[in-house]
């Protein structure tokens, strides 16, 4: 989440309730309703490395509330994770180990795996395919995260159809 | 009582110097309202199960059963009569009829299953206006672009409102808008207690079904339902990390 609230102080000074808001308005139903308590766990961390700087801000009746403000330190590691490459997903994930591995146990057979695997991809699509019919067509943000996943989706179940021809 | 039932359902195909079995003994049982997925990689004989199901393409051995008759033992000619009462195609390529009207491809084979020609009207408004085809009834085929097509061969596949709806790759050549509406029809109708059988290889259409049967070389290796399980909001549904 550190960089996530680098980015929203990066547009304006915030307090941290306001920074939840910016979150849910941003990202519409693509994220899940941030922890307020959360919020300000990572803006201590923040400000204890130097990234924010927090001012008092002085209310009437109510106690002063933190305004965070972005430093040039922040404003720097902001960049960086802005410009650096993103990782793209990991292959090498438990499904593959167990593939690989499996024959080796006796305990499954390899076509009885790839079969459970793939119903299993049809049933998370599945659940995409409710939430996108779910999704008004104003959450755009939201939509493409779903479109993103279910095109994920589609590339896990080709190569369990590779790892089929190949292997069984 | 099943809508369809193969009982060890053999396609070899002997045209060339060697014999090629496509459909090595397959039993399948397909209930009312059920939709069923057929996936599996291309040369796996989901195509041609497909085919011998809808009586396009000739078993070599094996029973299928129709709404509890048997039907594999008909002639080209009762097979002709059959499909148009039970069965309803869908193919990748539209097959529409190009010198008719958009209405005039979807009344035709409910006009041939004996409806009235008010009834056909009237299902042919209804299947259009469900596809948001309604405009475009008076067009010719060849003026639609390629998902309006596609929608409109699956109108005139249920316009006979058949048995059960055979399809093949119906979303084989659609763009994601189109196939999203092809998508929302066939909700529909399944909900209204379709049945289908669909072969694809698009996850988001197989995705739609209560059952997925994976072929393999001719054979089914699996045959199971497809959980829905979660629902909530984009941002829980999937991970963020």
């Amino acid at each position: 989440m550190r960089p996530h609230l680098l980015a929203l102080l990066a547009k304006e000074p915030a307090h941290g309730y306001e920074l939840k808001q910016a979150l849910e308005q941003t990202f519409g139903s693509a994220y899940p309703s941030p922890n307020i308590g959360q919020i300000y766990v990572t803006l201590g961390r923040l400000e204890k490395d130097g990234l924010v700087r927090a001012v008092d801000v002085e209310q009437s009746n109510r106690p002063n509330k933190k305004v965070y403000y972005l430093t040039a330190k922040g404003r720097e590691s902001l960049t960086t994770w802005v410009e650096e490459p993103t990782e793209g997903p990991r292959v090498r994930d438990e499904f593959f180990m167990k593939l690989v591995l499996a024959p080796l146990t006796g305990i499954a057979d390899r076509m009885a795996l790839i079969n459970r695997q793939r119903r299993h991809y049809l049933s998370l699509m599945s659940d995409l395919n409710d939430l996108l019919a779910r999704t008004p067509a104003a959450d755009r943000v939201a939509l493409l995260l779903i479109e993103g996943a279910m095109l994920h989706l589609q590339a896990d179940l080709e190569w369990l159809e590779r790892c089929q021809e190949d292997l069984a | 009582m099943s809508v369809i039932k193969a009982v060890n359902l053999v396609k070899i195909y002997s045209g060339g110097a060697v014999p090629v079995p496509a459909v090595r003994g397959v039993d399948l049982q397909v209930e009312p309202g059920e939709f069923v997925a057929i996936m599996g990689p291309s040369g796996s004989g989901k195509s041609t199960l497909v085919h011998m199901l809808g009586g396009l393409d000739a078993r070599t051995s094996g029973e299928i059963w129709l709404d509890d008759k048997r039907v594999d033992t008909l002639s080209e000619s009762a097979w002709a009569l059959l499909r148009r009462k039970k069965i309803g195609f869908v193919f990748q390529f539209f097959n529409l009829v190009a010198n008719m009207t958009v209405a005039d491809n979807v009344e035709l084979p409910a006009l041939l299953a004996g409806a009235s020609p008010r009834e056909a009207r009237e299902r042919r408004q209804n299947l259009l206006g469900a596809l948001n085809l309604s405009e475009r009834a008076d067009a010719a085929p060849g003026q639609l672009s390629g998902g309006e097509q596609q929608r409109v061969a699956l109108a005139r596949a249920l316009a006979n409102q058949p048995s059960v709806l055979l399809a093949d790759e119906p979303t084989g050549n659609l763009d994601s808008r189109n196939t999203r509406d092809v998508l929302r029809l066939l909700t529909e109708v399944h909900k209204d207690g379709q049945t289908i059988i669909m072969v694809t290889h698009d996850a988001r259409v197989a995705a739609l079904a209560d059952r997925l049967v994976s072929l393999f070389d001719g054979a089914i290796v699996d045959d199971g339902r497809i959980a829905r399980r979660r629902t909530g909001t984009a941002g829980e549904v999937i991970d963020l990390r």
